[in-house]
């Protein structure tokens, strides 16, 4: 499979902190892949570097087939570019309806003229209406998106993610706070999902990853610690120690 | 299928209807062109009202859909009163001088008329040449032209040097006050070119309409206002009605989701802050004939924090809530101000509210704040929804 994120030799630290430390891996195109570690390993700073959000000191994070460098790309070019990213906490436009949550976030033209000229079409209704079902929303999509439960925050959150259409989906303990039974939709959403592009799952949760069912990547003080199935790496001494062992 | 824009918006209809009515109202009651109940003054007065609460459409759009806590806009407004200011000084100026040279056995050259008219214009500071920017100054087109220019052109500069650096929040509002301020002190100065703390006056003397009453050219100008009202505020509507208002208040709840989803944040903060200070600027144009002078104290610091008061009082994040706010405490504070409130004794102490107007502000503005964040227009949105329901 090719590869479509490849970070190599990167490196952040705040205030003398290294954060992350000479961080180096690979996601191919539509891959399936979780990554676990304790509490401060970096897992969110990673994906804040993956998505522009913070600048490592060095290294690379090279993208797509046409290797471009993300480094030098703004936030919303990535996004562009088709990463999306998922918040660890939900983060919708609370004061905004389901509906225009996801028009907002559907595939479309960016620039400020385009979206003040847009016009909803009949393809755009039907595609909300796809990813509304899919995120099990049909019911509340005229309904102010901070009138909803945390779960459904949280699905609705992966449908703007969905709508975006993009290649590589960022998301970050998407199961933290929900019940078994919301927890096993959102399994289901990701496995979805990862049938088309790549998806990288942050998460604590053992079960949770287990039923993922696919490649586990443990980050450990910024650097890759161990990686493979579940089963190989939760047998990793190494891991034990640092991380199941608490 | 996607509903129509006046559907979607019932507000626009209702305030379109409000304001024929108060404008006709006004025109019929008038001095000018009606039984002459109002006084020529008050026109005025509701003329310029109408042009402030032009300007809080545009704060509404930049504070309370967008977030940014602009301080500066008054500053926007004032450059459209001057660039207008400056024909309309010229212009006159011009009519008098050549009217009283005709009298001259010899016919003035083109140099003396213009040195004339530099001399009635810039005496005050002492100085009769024409500065560089006037260069225009008798052409109406540019210098209409220019009401929008330079004032855009100032936003769009700002904006783009303000938004790149991602300075947000207390900081960019710190700024912007810094920015009315430099340009305040800027035209304080005698050889700033527009006569410094005199300002440019006179502007109530429309060139070309010399034997036309006051009484007539208020409403003239009641009638442009509430035109530049109404439009403003269809345009303002229209804009935060669609897909680019979903974008607009969200960057306003969450910067960062909305960066992420891919849109260029700092670029739509560019274009609500330049497009609101061209509103600013239309408004200060109309504004400034009807008030008959411009000088620098109009773009001190305070201006465009009271700015500010009125919004956060008439509801922030409602087109219509900015206008009930500036409306509302602009002609209170005319009433206060004006010394026609009467005085309240106290035995020991009297109440003038010349004085005691700013205090008034002061503490309904914190108690807005603190216990109804959202102003008149969010009481008006709870009534309108009680009603709804029975
Ligand atoms: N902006 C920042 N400034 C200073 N320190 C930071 C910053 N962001 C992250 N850190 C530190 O970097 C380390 C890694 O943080 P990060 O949020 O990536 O961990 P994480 O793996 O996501 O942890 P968790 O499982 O708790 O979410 C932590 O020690 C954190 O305190
Ligand atoms: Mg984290």
């Amino acid at each position: 499979m090719r590869t479509l994120l490849e970070v190599s030799g990167v490196s952040v630290s705040f205030d003398g902190f290294k954060a992350i430390n000479n961080l180096s891996f690979q996601i191919a195109e539509g891959e399936l892949r979780a990554v676990i570690g304790p509490n401060g390993a970096g897992k969110t700073t990673f994906m804040d570097i993956v998505t522009g959000k913070t600048r490592p000191n060095e290294g690379y994070v090279i993208w797509g087939e046409r290797s471009v460098n993300l480094l030098k790309m703004s936030e919303a070019q990535i996004a562009q570019a088709g990463i999306g990213r998922k918040f660890q906490r939900p983060t919708v436009f609370e004061d905004q309806s389901v509906f225009d949550n996801l028009i907002m976030s559907l595939k479309n033209d960016r620039g400020p003229l385009g979206v003040l000229l847009y016009r909803r079409s009949a393809r755009d209704n039907e595609r909300v209406q796809e990813l509304a079902e899919e995120i099990g929303l049909t019911d509340h999509l005229h309904r102010k998106a901070g009138e909803l439960s945390h779960g459904q925050k949280q699905w609705l959150e992966i449908g703007m993610l969905l709508a975006q259409e993009p290649r590589l989906l960022l998301v970050d303990e998407p199961a933290a706070g929900m019940t078994l039974a919301e927890r096993e939709h959102t399994t289901n959403l990701l496995k979805q999902a990862a049938k088309t592009r790549a998806v990288v799952v942050v998460e604590h949760d053992m079960d949770f990853v287990r039923r993922l069912d696919c490649k586990v990547t443990v980050l450990h003080e910024g650097s890759v610690l161990a990686e493979g199935s579940l089963d190989h790496v939760t047998q990793n001494q190494d891991v034990i120690d640092v991380y199941l062992g608490r | 299928m996607q509903r129509s824009f006046i559907a979607r918006n019932p507000s626009v209809l209702i305030f379109l209807g409000i304001l024929a009515v108060f404008t006709l109202g006004a025109t019929i009651l008038s001095e000018g062109f009606g039984i002459g109940l109002i006084s020529t003054s008050m026109i005025k007065t509701l003329g310029k009202t109408l042009c402030l609460c032009l300007i809080a459409i545009a704060m509404d759009l930049v504070w309370g859909y967008c977030g940014i806590l602009s301080l500066g806009h008054f500053a926007f407004f004032g450059l459209g009163g001057y660039m207008i200011g400056m024909w309309l000084m010229y212009a006159r100026t011009e009519n008098i001088i050549l009217t009283s040279l005709a009298q001259a056995p010899i016919p003035p050259t083109d140099d003396e008329i213009r040195s004339a008219i530099g001399n009635q214009i810039f005496g005050v500071v002492g100085g009769s040449d024409f500065p560089l920017i006037w260069a225009f100054a008798d052409s109406l087109t540019i210098q209409l032209v220019l009401v929008v220019l330079v004032p855009g052109l100032l936003a769009l500069v700002f904006g783009w040097l303000a938004f790149r650096s991602r300075v947000t929040g207390v900081y960019l509002s710190i700024l912007t006050q810094a920015m009315t301020l430099a340009l305040s002190l800027y035209l304080f100065q005698n050889d700033s070119g527009l006569r410094g703390n005199n300002g440019l006056s006179g502007l109530q003397n429309i060139p070309g309409a010399k034997g036309v009453p006051q009484s007539i050219i208020s409403i003239w100008f009641l009638w442009a206002s509430a035109i530049a009202l109404a439009l403003g505020y269809i345009l303002a509507a229209w804009m935060m009605s669609g897909k680019f208002g979903s974008v607009i208040r969200g960057i306003r709840d969450d910067e960062a989701r909305v960066r992420f989803l891919g849109y260029s944040v700092e670029t739509y903060k560019l274009v609500i802050f330049t497009v609101t200070a061209i509103i600013a600027a239309i408004a200060g144009a109309l504004y400034y004939p009807q008030a008959g002078i411009i000088n620098p104290a109009e773009i001190a610091p305070i201006a465009s924090i009271y700015l500010a008061v009125w919004v956060a009082i008439g509801g922030r994040g409602r087109i219509y809530g900015a206008v009930i706010g500036a409306a509302l405490v602009s002609l209170l504070s005319t009433w206060f101000t004006g010394g026609q409130a009467p005085s309240i004794p106290l035995g020991f102490y009297t109440i003038h509210w010349v004085d005691w107007w700013q205090v008034l502000l002061g503490v309904t503005f914190v108690l807005v704040t603190l216990f109804a964040p959202q102003g008149i227009g969010g009481a008006i949105d709870r009534l309108v929804r009680k009603g709804t329901q029975l």
